[in-house]
């Protein structure tokens, strides 16, 4: 799994810095991260973006005024078994030896909600209520779904959540039922994300996923008859995986009907078995050309079925079934993460800026619209910070013991410096089809644009504001699969 | 006791007041590991000069790179008492000069003025290995000055030595019986105290007139920090006394005396140096090239006429760009370089400029050993690090208007119509196991040699020579030889003229972008393969960009090799939630680092790292890789 990133120590009693909580001026633009937002929501109808373009929903402008969005993510760290390609932290119950830690994971969790309530109240944020919560995993559904609606109802307990909130759970499709997909929805689950994979046995077997394909079409059946949006996810570039194997997994996903695919390029991390098996000679990993066929057959036919891309990797088929609780990653909105291992940020206080810029309109080279503070409020270094990001330990022991001992499970933190937050944010926004606004980078940032444009990377007429919004960084398809290198050509 | 002189004895043998006839001088000749410095350490320990408490091994060598690779590099002379017993049972005190010389070809000038300081020299040779080529060739030049050999096997103690075989090759070299090659060991001391005494016995006693004006040959001269340069001379004519006003007869640069004296092993002043004797001079000049090995030395007030023979000035052989990986230590590579010529008089060098490589400086040297020395001393004393181009040798090549050009670097080859290009060559000797003969002489005929002739040294080793061209030598030519034959090979050569050739430049280009560092010298019968292998190389290590790169070969303007880059279609993270951003972010702030260590050629990024690995890596395995 990924080692934790290195970092401060984080205080005993998980207390945020003093800067987060300054006073936001309410009701300014400044406040409002996503003032531009309005811009990429569609009108009611709008299915067809001639560049087969979702704009992303859930743009902040009915976020309540003054205060940036909050989400919560949830982590579950358990597995029934663990699969080869797997580097994320959960566990299988024989890693745990014996069930205890399950059992009373929801009870932990809430122990952290609470801790969470508390840190936010006493640094001083204005009370929000939650408008997306994530549980993701491990597997989430090894949980009772009386669990995971006792966690939801301790979130909902602690800060409420706003009418309409997203609520996802991700979900093996061998793990759930009918029944249980209907208690989630009745429990106020609005969203499931199912670990598909693949629809292709071999690939399914490489990857050591244990669910029968065949199950798919019932699975998303049964959670659009729960009243669950639902979304597949794909994994591409398996070992072995052909391109008609991917073919055949992405035109099963589209046969489903579902409004909402993510599709990943398989990345071997150093420490997994599948990595093992790689150094080993027993697995022959694709070259990037092949995964870059794929992602392009992938960005092919999902377009062609009515799903258009509105990140990277994921694609949906109206602005209303976009994820909006990754959405809120991509544009910088707070979050908290609960569970072993999870990370959180919280932007810092704005200070009050004269005049903000937020349209591409004005020429200042700094910062403009967008989560980047001008300069964040020092911190006692006298350094400006702009967020702080904290990261829990990972094993579920430990945390359930940092927090039955009464403190914070944090294992680090980083203060986020302007330029680090300055880096996050073309990296985070430029992946989105609604684009960055050229008026958030830095003048050398703006003179690179040309050159992408010229190259290909960037699309012509966003980057000119063509469609009365304003000028914009947003890739081409040749771009979205070369955006590392976009991102480091706009903050060179 | 052992032969140390009494104290009464030891009065005759002061320094500048021991008579010519109980002076001898002599060297070491020895191949590297054949146990010249051990055995150097046991006659410095039988005479008494260091005391047991003292003594370290090696102890002539003084830089680390020489302990450590077991080769001397600057030559020592060392003042040794050693009394012999006559029949008649008297005791004769005599004072020994031991000059250490240099043991590599590289040298090849600054040990012919080593040997031209003495009379006699040992030929020392390892009993488990017999002769090798280096040694050979200093037993030439021993023979040459006329020397008188004492053939000496050593490392007798060891169990693979072979005493009988090759004292027959020694006396078949020599001449003489094999019966007369004294067997020593330099590690237990045994047959030590008899070599010091066959010495005495059989070198002969300087000549000279110590009436004449003084004539002091310099054959060697050191830098040393708190001394300045500390010249090493061999008295001819008359003598030298501290204080007196001296004249370096190539420069007619007049310096004061400031000391003289003699090692022992460690200097030690002395009232002067007489006819015969070996000994240092310091005279406050900063750079060795004040002082010149090879110059002679005499009385500013009483000038000699005419000046000692055999003065040449060391000329580079083989150059090599060298630049700092770290442009910023630019300034600190040009310091270190002033430094290590304080020293090396034949060390030279001019700045460079490279497309690839930044600045940097071409740098002539001896030959390959003194390059891989002066890199390694300028990477390990002066922390550099460095990247070396291939060396190469000087090109003359004479335009068809009748233009000359001379070519240090091979990006300076002439363009335009050329006339001819004349290229170094020399004179290779090899010895061989005779069951490598053919293996070697195909590697030589590989290389452009002729051959000259063929020589049994013993029923199973050969010298074979060969003319060869310098720069097929100064490529891989060694590191070939020594992989054909098990290691049993050793070459040595020495420059014989040149010859006119068939040469062409061969350019490596990026995207139609030359590459300066990567262009070649090459017979137009080796262009397309060292094409092929540089292209191969390239196209391997030159990172994927966001376009498709050419890398091709030229002669001119004609394309000999072609190889592409394909551009690159996959570069992002696909997942970038909220876990992965703080791990996303620091890769991407790594990857801006990364770009610093790029050079651009043309709109190509190319990894620093990515030259030097095309530049170090062993061009033959990658020759072999392509079949």
């Amino acid at each position: 799994m990924p080692a934790l990133p290195d970092g401060l120590p984080m205080p005993g009693d998980g207390a945020l810095p003093a800067w987060v909580g300054t006073a936001r001026p309410g009701g300014t633009e400044r406040s409002d991260p996503h003032g531009h937002a309005s811009h990429a929501t569609p009108a009611p109808g709008d299915g067809g973006d001639p560049r087969g373009v979702v704009p992303a929903a859930g743009g902040a402008q009915d976020a309540p005024r003054g205060r940036r969005r909050f989400g919560v993510y949830v982590h579950v760290p358990f597995c029934s078994v663990r699969c080869g390609y797997c580097d994320f932290n959960t566990y299988t119950a024989a890693e745990l030896g014996g069930g205890a830690s399950q059992v009373a994971y929801a009870d932990t969790a809430l122990r952290e909600v609470g801790l969470a309530g508390k840190v936010l109240a006493d640094v001083g944020l204005p009370e929000r209520s939650v408008s997306t919560v994530f549980f993701g995993g491990g597997t989430p559904t090894m949980l009772p779904a009386g669990d995971l609606a006792r966690i939801l109802d301790g979130i909902r307990g602690a800060w409420g959540l706003e009418p309409g909130a997203e609520v996802t759970t991700e979900a093996n499709p061998d793990s759930v039922t009918p029944s249980s997909l209907e208690r989630l929805a009745s429990a106020g689950f609005t969203r499931v994300s199912f670990g598909m994979q693949s629809a292709v046995p071999h690939v399914l077997a490489t990857l050591e996923r244990t669910h029968d394909p065949a199950r798919i079409p019932d699975v998303v059946r049964w959670a659009r008859d729960a009243g669950l949006r639902v979304s597949l996810d794909l994994i591409y570039g398996t070992p072995g995986e052909s391109l008609a194997d991917w073919r055949t997994s992405l035109e099963t996903v589209i046969a489903t009907g579902v409004d909402h695919v993510s599709a990943y390029a398989l990345v071997v991390e150093p420490g997994t078995k599948m990595a093992a098996q790689v150094r080993r000679g027993q697995l022959t990993l694709p070259d990037e050309d092949d995964q870059a066929a794929k992602y392009e057959l992938a960005d092919e036919l999902l377009t062609a079925a009515g799903l258009g891309w509105y990140e990277v990797s994921n694609w949906a088929r109206t602005a209303d079934d976009a994820c909006r609780h990754n959405l809120a990653y991509w544009r910088g909105n707070d979050w908290w993460g609960i569970g072993p291992g999870a990370h959180s940020y919280v932007a810092a206080a704005a200070t009050p800026a004269p005049a903000v810029a937020t349209s591409a309109t004005s020429d200042g080279g700094g910062p403009g619209g967008g989560v980047v503070p001008a300069a964040g409020p020092p911190d006692d270094d006298g350094e400006a910070r702009a967020g702080v990001r904290w990261w829990n330990v990972k094993h579920p022991r430990r945390y359930a013991a940092a927090l039955e001992a009464g403190g914070s499970p944090g294992a680090g933190r980083e203060l986020l410096t302007p330029d680090e937050a300055y880096l996050e944010r073309v990296m985070l926004g430029v992946r989105l089809a609604e684009g960055l606004e050229l008026a958030v980078l830095r003048p050398a940032g703006r003179h690179a644009v040309a050159g992408l444009v010229a190259r290909g990377l960037l699309d012509g007429p966003a980057a000119l504001g063509a469609g009365e919004r304003p000028a914009r960084a947003v890739l081409t398809l040749r771009g979205r699969l070369l955006a590392d290198a976009v991102v480091r050509e706009l903050t060179a | 006791m052992p032969p140390i002189p009494t104290e009464s004895a030891t009065a005759r043998i002061q320094p500048n007041a021991t008579a010519p006839e109980l002076i001898r001088n002599f060297c070491i000749i020895a191949h590297i590991d054949h146990g010249k410095s051990t055995l150097a350490d046991r006659m410095l320990q039988l005479t008494g000069v260091v005391q047991p408490r003292d003594m370290r091994a090696q102890y002539l060598d003084r830089m680390d790179i020489e302990r450590e690779r077991g080769i001397t590099i600057k030559s020592q002379a060392v003042r040794m008492p050693w009394a012999v017993t006559g029949e008649d049972g008297t005791e004769t005190p005599h004072a020994l000069h031991m000059i250490d010389t240099p043991g590599h070809v590289d040298f090849t000038y600054e040990v012919s003025r080593s040997l031209a300081a003495c009379e006699g020299a040992v030929l020392l040779v390892d009993a488990a290995q017999g002769i090798e080529a280096q040694t050979l060739a200093n037993l030439y030049l021993a023979m040459e000055n006329d020397l008188e050999i004492i053939p000496v096997l050593n490392k007798i103690d060891l169990p693979a030595a072979q005493p009988d075989k090759y004292a027959e090759e020694l006396a078949h070299l020599v001449g003489g019986d094999p019966s007369d090659v004294l067997k020593v060991s330099g590690k237990t001391g045994e047959g030590v105290e008899a070599l010091l005494d066959k010495i005495v016995a059989t070198v002969p006693a300087p000549t000279g007139d110590a009436d004449a004006p003084a004539r002091a040959m310099i054959f060697d001269s050191v830098y040393d920090t708190y001394r300045g340069v500390v010249t090493y001379v061999r008295v001819v004519d008359g003598d030298l006394n501290p204080r007196e006003r001296i004249v370096m007869m190539s420069t007619r640069a007049q310096h004061e005396l400031l000391e003289i004296g003699v090692h022992s092993p460690d200097a030690t002043p002395t009232k002067g140096l007489g006819v015969g004797e070996v000994g240092y001079l310091i005279t406050g000049v900063k750079d060795v090239r004040q002082s010149k090995v090879g110059d002679t030395v005499t009385n500013a007030h009483k000038p000699a006429d005419t000046a000692l023979a055999g003065y040449d000035d060391p000329k580079p052989m083989v150059f090599s760009g060298l630049y700092p990986i770290d442009g910023s230590d630019y300034p600190a590579l040009r310091e270190a370089l002033d430094k290590l010529k304080l020293n090396d008089a034949a060390l030279n060098y001019e700045p460079e400029t490279s497309v690839a490589l930044g600045f940097g400086f071409r740098v002539g040297f001896l030959g390959l050993l003194h390059l891989e020395i002066v890199r390694e001393r300028l990477e390990r004393e002066f922390n550099l690090d460095l990247i070396s181009t291939a060396p190469n040798v000087i090109y003359d090549v004479t335009m068809e208007d009748g233009e000359e050009v001379k070519v240090t670097n091979p990006s300076e080859f002439p363009t335009g119509k050329i006339g001819e290009v004349r290229e170094p060559v020399v004179r290779a000797t090899i010895l061989t196991p005779s069951e490598f003969v053919g293996t070697v002489m195909g590697l030589c005929t590989d290389r452009r040699g002729q051959m000259q002739g063929m020589d049994y040294l013993s029923e199973d080793r050969v010298e074979i020579r060969y003319t060869l061209p310098l720069a097929e030598i100064v490529f891989d030519f060694f590191d070939q030889l020594k992989s054909r034959t098990r290691g049993y090979a050793s070459l040595d050569y020495e420059p014989s003229g040149d010859q006119a050739a068939d040469l062409v430049k061969v350019d490596i280009l990026l995207q139609g972008d030359q590459v300066d560092a990567f262009s070649a010298i090459v017979h137009r019968d080796k262009a397309y393969d060292y094409g092929v292998l540089m292209t191969g190389k390239l196209k391997e290590i030159i990172p994927r960009q966001q376009f498709e790169v050419p890398v091709q070969a030229a002669i001119g303007a004609r394309v000999i090799a072609r190889e592409t880059v394909r551009a690159m279609r996959k570069d992002v993270l696909a997942k970038c939630y909220g876990g992965d951003i703080s791990r996303k972010r620091k890769l991407l702030e790594k990857q801006k680092e990364g770009k610093k260590r790029m050079k651009n050629i043309g709109s190509v990024e190319v990894p620093k790292d990515a030259f030097i690995a095309a530049l170090s890596s062993d061009p033959s395995s990658g020759k072999d890789k392509k079949k």
